[in-house]
């Protein structure tokens, strides 16, 4: 795929999908406060500018495996903010008919194959989607998001092995916001240095600033390209930082205000904004825009209604007739 | 065609992968030493030749790895036939099949399945001690949203794999490794059978001795010393784990009014506390005698042979539970 020009016209996409995120969350955490959402919430405040870069390298036919810090990329895979907020408030208007909640994010239609809470379990998925894809013929791409806590599971390097011996379409998307939880990476890896462990299994890989979307996208639409043309798998480290805490539950006492305070100077958002050099009118039409969408999607998930407890057991296997 | 030929347990499962690879091009084989090496027990020997390194697929040693790409593959619309080596070794590979293959479906709201099958061997007999020989498809049938099944017979080693396959749900095949070599007649138009039934392996009228796989010879065996005895023993073999079929059980029950679960796998907490809880839950007043069971012993499967006997079910024990629960001779 060609890069599009970085036209006013595109960087307002970027810029856009980027807020619609920022917002959305926004609304999610007052949400979880005012106990509308409920159970884990993860949120992906300053981490946008991946999911946003990666996205446009992505064609309808490809697939996206994720974590269960998924509402940006499930967003920007595009995923109506309608749906994702009735996930969010359990409601079976939700994407994942409500049973998922905030980490199990799902549309097939999109090929957005979860919202996975068990960190690197999304891995070895991505590589059987891809070996699919390579067995039946499709030139299909599968994009795997995960974090830097997912390095240290066994199935991180079961999975990277298993890409690079068959060479399998995949693309590794690293997001390493530099902790695990409340363990910082130099914690919890002997070698911080992820990229090169991506390469020690034979695939190449590259790190990139994950606060500048474009450089994101430049990256992405570049290793996309490799892994379509039967390159064999790629990873791609954005280097990355989360905002908020980890969940709703952490008091953050492993890091600085000071260190937050420094990474939020590279907001992706102000950064973008400031390279398309939007003006105060047209950053407010924006910003009433993204807004009211999620207002939008807060009155749907509120309209949205509870399935009925007598549907509890439905799907735990699939029905006779096949998958609904 | 019809009439029988001779063949064992292993050509059977074989007999039924080959079938599974000519009928449908979406289907391939994936495990340790499938290919190459011929299957650690010898089942897929030959198959590389016939089928090729994209169909017949070796892969390393990564049982969480291979196994969460059977289910990726399987979502992406292959059928792929995952072997684990043995069911201790599967423990690798618990996350994937329970934290993804038994929850997708439900958990999307429906919008996926996840047809793979994943094999593996399990249960002792050959000396092979504490991390190759226990019998933990207990364990999986306490999942919801796997399929667990258990082939004690030839027919069922070649018939349910297809039935698996045809599936759209995860289906677990436990395949006892001391009836690869077992030897038989099957008939030689063998195919799918159904997976959901229990079958009354030998009818009887005095106790009803429930088991699966391997046991189930040592429970026939049994019944024949029964009726020695005078004691008519019906021998169901359940062949599902999960779902069980209670319905058969709770037949039998009501008929003989005693039973006896024979299990390999452990008592504390096993699939035998499972089976005769629903006996006592809905048959309670059909009973004569308090219900019983034959489990292995609550150690790890200890290598001296003398050792490994004494720790699984054996004929001998199945006698002496089904007398326990009868009437004195006198009074019969």
């Amino acid at each position: 795929m060609t890069p599009p020009a970085a036209t006013s016209d595109h960087l307002h996409h970027l810029l856009r999908e980027m807020l619609r995120i920022r917002r959305f969350e926004e609304k999610c955490a007052e949400l979880y406060s005012s106990g509308q959402i409920r159970g884990f919430l993860h949120l992906y405040i300053g981490e946008e500018a991946v999911a946003v870069g990666v996205m446009p390298a992505l064609g309808p036919e490809d697939a996206v495996v994720a974590t269960y810090r998924e509402h940006g990329h499930a967003l920007a895979r595009g995923i109506g903010a309608n749906a994702l907020m009735a996930e969010m408030f359990g409601k079976q208007e939700g994407c994942s008919r409500g049973r998922g909640g905030s980490m199990h994010v799902f549309d097939i239609g999109a090929r957005f194959y979860g919202g996975n809470a068990i960190v690197a379990g999304g891995l070895p998925l991505a590589v059987g989607l891809a070996l699919a894809d390579r067995y039946l013929g499709r030139p299909r791409v599968t994009a795997c998001f995960f974090g830097d806590g997912a390095v240290a599971e066994g199935e991180f390097h079961e999975a990277l092995n298993l890409a690079a011996l068959w060479r399998l379409p995949v693309l590794f998307i690293c997001e390493n916001n530099l902790y695990a939880m409340g363990t910082r990476i130099e914690r919890a890896l002997a070698d911080t240095d992820i990229a090169a462990r991506a390469r020690s299994y034979g695939m190449d890989a590259e790190a990139v600033d994950g606060m500048d979307v474009l450089a994101v996208e430049e990256a992405s639409r570049r290793l996309v390209a490799a892994v379509r043309d039967g390159g064999g798998p790629r990873f791609l480290e954005a280097r990355t930082y989360r905002f908020r805490a980890h969940s709703m539950f952490d008091a953050e006492l492993y890091r600085t205000k000071a260190e937050v305070e420094a990474w939020k100077k590279r907001d992706p958002i102000d950064l973008l904004r400031q390279r398309a050099g939007l003006g105060e009118a047209e950053w407010a039409a924006l910003d009433a825009a993204v807004t009211d969408e999620v207002a939008e999607a807060v009155a749907f998930a509120e309209a949205g209604t509870w399935e009925p407890v007598e549907h509890l057991t439905r799907d735990v296997y699939t029905p006779p007739g096949g998958p609904s | 065609m019809s009439g029988t030929r001779r063949t064992t347990y292993r050509e059977a499962v074989r007999g039924a992968i080959r079938d599974a690879l000519r009928r449908d091009p979406r289907v391939f084989l994936m495990g340790e030493d499938v290919g190459h090496y011929g299957g650690a027990y010898a089942v897929s020997k030959g198959l590389l030749a016939e089928f090729g390194p994209e169909r017949i697929r070796d892969t390393p040693l990564s049982e969480s790895g291979f196994v969460g790409a059977g289910i990726g593959a399987a979502l992406g619309g292959a059928r792929p036939i995952v072997e684990v080596m043995t069911v201790n070794f599967s423990l690798l590979a618990l996350d994937q099949i329970v934290n993804t293959a038994a929850t997708f479906r439900h958990m999307s709201g429906g919008q996926v399945s996840v047809p793979v099958v994943i094999r593996m061997a399990t249960g002792a007999g050959r000396q092979l001690a504490a991390q190759h020989a226990h019998s933990l498809e207990g364990w999986l049938a306490h999942v919801p949203g796997l399929r667990v099944v258990v082939p004690a017979t030839l027919a069922d080693a070649r018939g349910m794999l297809w039935t698996a396959l045809a599936d759209p749900d995860p289906v677990l095949i436990f395949e006892h490794q001391t009836l690869y070599n077992m030897e038989g007649e099957l008939s030689v138009d063998a195919g799918p059978v159904d997976l959901d039934r229990a079958v009354v392996r030998r009818e009887g009228s005095d106790v009803t001795l429930v088991t699966y796989g391997a046991c189930l010879y040592k429970t026939l065996a049994a019944a024949d010393t029964l009726a020695a005895a005078q004691v008519s023993a019906e021998v169901i073999d359940l062949r599902s784990l999960r779902p069980l079929d209670t319905s058969t059980i709770l037949s039998s029950v009501r008929k003989t009014h005693r039973v006896v679960v024979i299990d390999e796998g452990w008592r504390s907490g096993g699939l035998s506390a499972e089976i005769l809880a629903r006996v006592a839950e809905s048959a309670f007043y059909d009973l004569d005698a308090p219900v019983a069971r034959v489990c292995s012993a609550e150690v790890p499967i200890p290598y001296p042979q003398h050792l490994e006997e004494a720790a699984v079910p054996q004929p001998a024990a199945i006698v002496a539970a089904a007398l326990s629960l009868m009437p004195a001779a006198e009074t019969r």
